[in-house]
């Protein structure tokens, strides 16, 4: 095994601080203490773009049918961070938005619920209120959403806000900037310090992975995410395109993997933006159960970033339940 | 330090991910309704289809489980003599004299008619042959069509083929493929033959004959003047029996080096041109700066491709010592999720082996390979009860002395050896009598130039494995044989150069 | 075995002109031995045979080859083409042309051994020029016939592939048995421009130009082991020629329908590629091709992925 290249962070308190978080705070988490070594990011592993599409593609060509898509498509309503990341959103809208969340398809007794909500950080408040006890999270986009173009302090108040008002999730995007020019101490302190913002809340970093490019970026970026003390990352703000790809999420699958076997801590996975079909939904679980297996296919940690990929799963599973396709005008827009 | 707290986790290599999971899929088989297999096929031999003067017909079975799928008439000596009349009337009379724009067209026609029947095809050449449908569906017979429509461009332009030389066909054309790829093996023998104007005699393999009999239906429909492809059904007997015919022209066969060595030393004394596509035992080498995981795919894809029944199989595994660890544990999870089992279900990865004969054969070295003392791995998928399976393979630490490092098993099996430096792996990629393909995953590119350059063998994968494509020519070095199949210079077994 | 020269019949001939030696000074002669590794041993079975002109004259001793002197030739042909085969083609195309002009150099040595052997005196310098000519045809091949025969394949997949002629390995060659020379020439020149090494088998009956061509050989910076040069007879050797499992491939020159048959049979031992050069008359153009280059060539076709960020997409 290799344990990669120790670098001066270890030394470094912001670590410190962010190592000592994992330990205490987390579900699931394995709880160790354990400081894994930095490695060098300039070394992340290498990847071969046209190899990653062709192994994403294989998982596209797995035939998934009868009580195996029901329960697929159960499993992706039950991962769905339902979504409203709009300017013009309103309280009234938030609301509308988490009825839905807690009632799907009510005529479909048996469904579960979406995973999480997910809104700006002002909308946090009337989510929380909205959804009770429903058991629903409130995740919170946080840290100058979408750009990231904003100081770390400005950052780091408005992940406080946000967990103020209540979430239990914050999606914080990274600074591409500072990343492509090479600045992955810049990248990784900061997110260290939003993971210390977060306290109890978890963390989900997007890498926005439009932005980095190149497949060898992203799983740099997945990695520098990673041993900052990301709980989840994620691909996309869905404000950027092109939106978030099967080999995208693949390599950041594989990430995850790597860091596992490595450090022994689970880490989540959130691909989110464009993924509108069930069919596509089903293709990446198909993904996570032979990258990750066994324990990434809950909601703890896998979700669905997605606005109408629900009432695209809603109409699959009623179109099995009942034998005949199914028209849009029959489940909620919202 | 890391060194002191590490105590309290885990080790690494204990941590296991789980692949049997609660979501699972369900079966999805192919219909095999879609697909219509008679229940006798006889002989293709001038346009028609013949009962065979040998009186004989032998059965072809599923070897998923065993049941038989039709009975094909065996050819003798006599029946492979009216062939090969049927075909050089032809070639005397038709072919050699059609202007070749119009002989194009009937190339370009089958291959629109392949494409026409793409899913029966596929669905009779995973039945007939134990190949997942995924791969008979997406590989062969899609890359069968795409053969018959580049070489049917090449009929009118073989002068810009071959620079200062007037082209001439050979003649009649015997040949004879193997039961990897039944209907694609195909395809690579009859498009460039027809497209250099020669005719053809065609042994399909004993096992898997009923995609090539397919295949003269639809050359049949295509109204392909009669005798130009004449297909011939049989086993070894029937091969000698075109091998040794006086008048054949020029023998194609892909199959074992030991079959291709006694077809060389038949035609010995003749005038016959010969191909010869044999067995490999490629390298796949893996440097520590390489993309890893798409090295690990590439090596599922190089030897469990085709259940390994495949002659460039990458199924020698040179890893870099540095990263050797981690790439074993990483193929271990990467097998743990293949699918052995049923052809025709469109999610199984590896298929039925193709005969009992060929799975004893792997059996026997999976013996050797224990009894030489190597670590062995297997995948815990479930086997069906009934046909022929193996589970895909792993044997690590294996010694470059090793058999099972030096023989061809032809089966869902990789000997894993480690290296150090590169001018060890080259020798030791080398050293075989084989050289058909090689493998190199590296992320440094002059590397890659160096170790393809050196690399001894006929197609080499940099950073991919198991590629191919009718454009690009495929055959070996040393005793993987000789001759180019694909691409332009797979034109030149097929014909003479004049001034 | 001493060699008895009668001093009286000894002669000479200077362009073409046969005169009697002086009695004052004795004519050194030369004894024609083998070439290996860039060496010149005597066989190692210390056997000869006489050649012999026409008239029944003794022209020297020549080494009869035997089976083992292939042997140690094929050890230092394997040795030679790693390096040979890895030279830039344009080096492989100077020394080629430096072996031309070492040739030219030595004309007269040339046409008088030709003459020596029969070859009335015109067609004995017709056959030297045409010799230096196809040198310098085949040098002038070493970097191009990598051009003009492989090709960047335009595959479905994203993926540069591309094919290029590689020398197959070593050769053995028995050469023309006529043109001493000339056919020597026009087979191990195609040969060694594309890369290879080899081992000839000189004419047995017009052996003397092969081993003073291993002169020229020898001092043209044509590095040991890359061209092998033995004389002998065809019958005892050629099985092993065709035998040897370190052989690539055979070239042979004649149309003994037994040997061809005897070959063939043979090369299968290790899937050896054989090569009849039966019908070539070596004293035309026809003599000379880029395709007999391709005789001894291998193509090989590789991959890699194309990146196909930011839109490019797809291969060539």
């Amino acid at each position: 095994m290799i344990d990669g290249y120790f670098s001066l962070y270890q030394t470094r308190s912001v670590n410190e601080r962010k190592f000592s978080n994992f330990g205490k705070t987390e579900i699931g988490m394995q709880k160790t203490g354990f400081i894994p070594a930095i490695p060098d990011f300039t070394l992340t592993p290498r990847i071969d773009q046209v190899g990653a599409e062709e192994r994403a593609s294989r998982f596209t060509k797995r035939s998934i049918k009868k009580e195996s898509k029901v329960n697929g498509l159960k499993l992706v309503l039950n991962m769905i961070d339902l979504t409203t990341l709009e300017g013009k959103d309103t309280e009234g809208k938030v609301k509308q938005l988490c009825y839905k969340a807690m009632h799907l398809h009510d005529a479909l007794p048996g469904l579960p619920t979406v995973a999480a909500v997910c809104v700006y950080p002002t909308m946090v408040r009337t989510a929380k209120k909205a959804l009770l006890d429903s058991g629903i999270k409130v995740a919170s986009v946080a840290t100058a959403f979408p750009s990231g173009q904003a100081s770390k302090e400005v950052k780091i108040k408005d992940t406080k806000y946000a967990v103020d008002n209540g979430a239990d999730e914050v999606d914080m995007v990274i600074s591409r900037g500072k990343f492509h020019a090479g600045e992955y101490n810049y990248v990784y302190d900061e997110i260290a310090e939003i993971k210390e913002a977060c306290g109890e809340a978890r963390l989900k970093v997007i890498l926005e992975t439009s932005d980095l490019i190149t497949f060898d970026k992203i799983r740099r970026a997945s990695d520098i995410a990673m041993y900052a003390g990301a709980d989840f990352i994620k691909t996309a703000t869905g404000k950027v395109q092109p939106p978030s790809s099967m080999p995208v999420a693949l390599i950041m699958l594989e990430a995850i993997r790597d860091f596992y076997y490595k450090t022994g801590r689970m880490v989540g996975m959130k691909p989110a933006g464009g993924i509108s079909k069930a069919k596509a939904a089903l293709h990446y679980l198909v993904m996570v159960k032979e990258v990750l297996g066994e324990a990434w296919l809950n909601n703890h940690w896998f979700r669905f970033g997605a606005s109408s990929l629900a009432n695209d799963v809603l109409m699959q599973i009623m179109k099995e339940k009942t034998g005949v396709y199914q028209c849009a005008s029959y489940f909620s827009v919202d | 330090m890391p060194a002191t707290k590490k105590k309290n986790v885990k080790k690494s290599n204990t941590i296991k991910l789980k692949f049997d999971t609660s979501w699972n899929y369900a079966p999805a088989p192919e219909s095999k309704s879609a697909a219509t297999i008679k229940k006798q096929y006889d002989l293709f031999i001038n346009g028609e289809w013949v009962k065979p003067l040998s009186h004989k017909y032998f059965d072809t079975s599923d070897p998923a489980n065993e049941e038989k799928l039709s009975e094909v008439a065996e050819a003798n000596a006599a029946d492979v003599d009216r062939a090969v009349k049927a075909a050089r009337n032809a070639y005397e009379k038709v072919w050699k004299k059609m202007p070749a724009k119009e002989r194009a067209k009937y190339i370009f026609r089958i291959a629109r008619m392949v494409q026409e029947r793409a899913r029966e095809l596929a669905i009779i050449e995973s039945m007939d042959g134990g190949k997942p449908i995924r791969e008979s569906r997406d590989f062969d017979i899609p890359t069968a069509a795409n053969h018959f429509f580049y070489y049917a461009g090449w009929a009118d332009k073989l002068d810009y083929a071959f620079p200062n030389r007037n082209t001439n066909p050979l003649g009649v054309a015997g040949q004879i493929i193997p039961w990897n790829f039944p209907l694609l093996m195909a395809a690579w023998k009859i498009a460039p033959a027809l497209a250099t104007g020669n005719t053809v005699v065609l042994k399909p393999a004993e096992t898997t004959p009923l995609t090539a009999l397919k295949l003269a239906e639809i050359i049949q429909e295509s109204g392909l003047p009669e005798g130009v492809v004449n297909i011939v059904s049989g086993g070894g007997a029937t091969g000698a029996a075109i091998v040794n015919h006086p008048d054949i022209n020029k023998i194609a066969f892909t199959g074992s080096t030991e079959v291709g060595k006694l077809i060389q030393k038949s035609i010995a004394g003749t005038n016959k041109k010969i191909t010869l596509e044999l067995g490999g035992k490629a390298a796949n080498i893996i440097f520590e700066d390489a993309p890893i995981d798409q090295a690990v795919e590439g090596v599922i894809n190089g030897v469990y491709f085709n259940q390994g029944h495949v002659c460039c199989a990458g199924s020698r595994l040179y890893i870099q010592e540095s990263v050797a660890p981690e790439l074993i544990r990483k193929l271990r999870d990467r097998i743990e999720t293949l699918i052995v089992g049923d052809p025709l279900d469109k999610n199984t990865d590896i298929g039925a082996i193709n005969s009992k004969q060929q799975l004893d054969t792997i059996r026997r070295y999976l013996k050797i390979g224990k009894e030489e003392g190597y670590e062995m791995y297997e995948s815990s998928c479930p086997l069906p009860a009934k046909g022929y399976w193996c589970r895909p393979t792993i044997f690590t630490d294996v010694a470059q002395s090793a058999r099972i490092a030096q023989e061809e098993i032809f089966g869902p099996v990789l000997a894993i050896l480690t290296f150090r430096t590169d001018d060890e792996v080259i020798q030791k990629a080398n050293n075989t009598p084989y050289g058909l393909s090689a493998g190199v995953w590296t992320d440094k590119g002059s590397k890659i130039f160096n170790l393809t350059k050196r690399m001894r063998a006929g197609v080499i994968w940099a950073n991919t494995f198991n590629k191919f494509d009718p454009s690009s020519p495929f055959g070996g070095y040393k005793e993987s044989g000789f001759g180019r199949e694909g691409g332009l210079h797979g034109l030149l077994p097929y014909v003479n150069l004049s001034h | 075995m001493e060699k008895e020269i009668k001093k009286s019949s000894l002669s000479v001939s200077e362009n073409g002109i046969e005169k009697k030696i002086s009695p004052k000074r004795l004519e050194v002669l030369k004894t024609y031995k083998i070439y290996i590794g860039g060496q010149f041993p005597r066989t190692e079975s210390g056997r000869y045979y006489v050649a012999v002109n026409a008239a029944g004259k003794q022209l020297a001793n020549v080494c009869l080859s035997s089976r083992k002197d292939f042997r140690d030739a094929v050890v230092s042909a394997r040795n030679a083409f790693a390096g040979w085969s890895e030279r830039a083609a344009f080096n492989r195309g100077q020394i080629l042309y430096r072996m031309a002009e070492m040739l030219e150099g030595r004309k007269i040595q040339f046409t008088d051994e030709l003459m020596q052997q029969d070859v009335p005196k015109a067609k004995a310098e017709k056959e030297v020029n045409l010799a230096i000519d196809r040198l310098i045809y085949y040098a002038g091949w070493c970097d191009k016939y990598q051009q003009v025969f492989s090709a960047v394949n335009p595959v479905a997949t994203s993926h540069f592939n591309f094919s290029v002629p590689e020398p197959t390995g070593v050769v053995s060659i028995i050469a023309p048995q006529e043109d001493g020379l000339l056919g020597l020439i026009s087979v191990v020149a195609p040969v060694i421009a594309g890369g290879n090494t080899c081992i000839v088998l000189a004419s047995g009956s017009k052996p003397l130009c092969a081993v003073t061509f291993a002169e020229v050989i020898n001092s043209s910076d044509v590095p040991g082991g890359v061209v092998n040069i033995l004389t002998g007879k065809v019958s005892e050797l050629s099985s092993w020629f065709v035998s040897h499992m370190d052989v690539n491939a055979t070239i042979y020159c004649e149309k003994d329908s037994t040997v061809q048959k005897m070959m063939q049979d043979k090369a299968a031992l290790n899937v050896k590629r054989v090569i009849f050069y039966d019908k070539i008359n070596w004293n035309t153009d026809e003599g000379q091709s880029p395709y007999l280059i391709m005789d001894t060539q291998e193509i090989k076709t590789t991959w890699h992925p194309i990146e196909h960020i930011a839109g490019s997409g797809g291969g060539y």
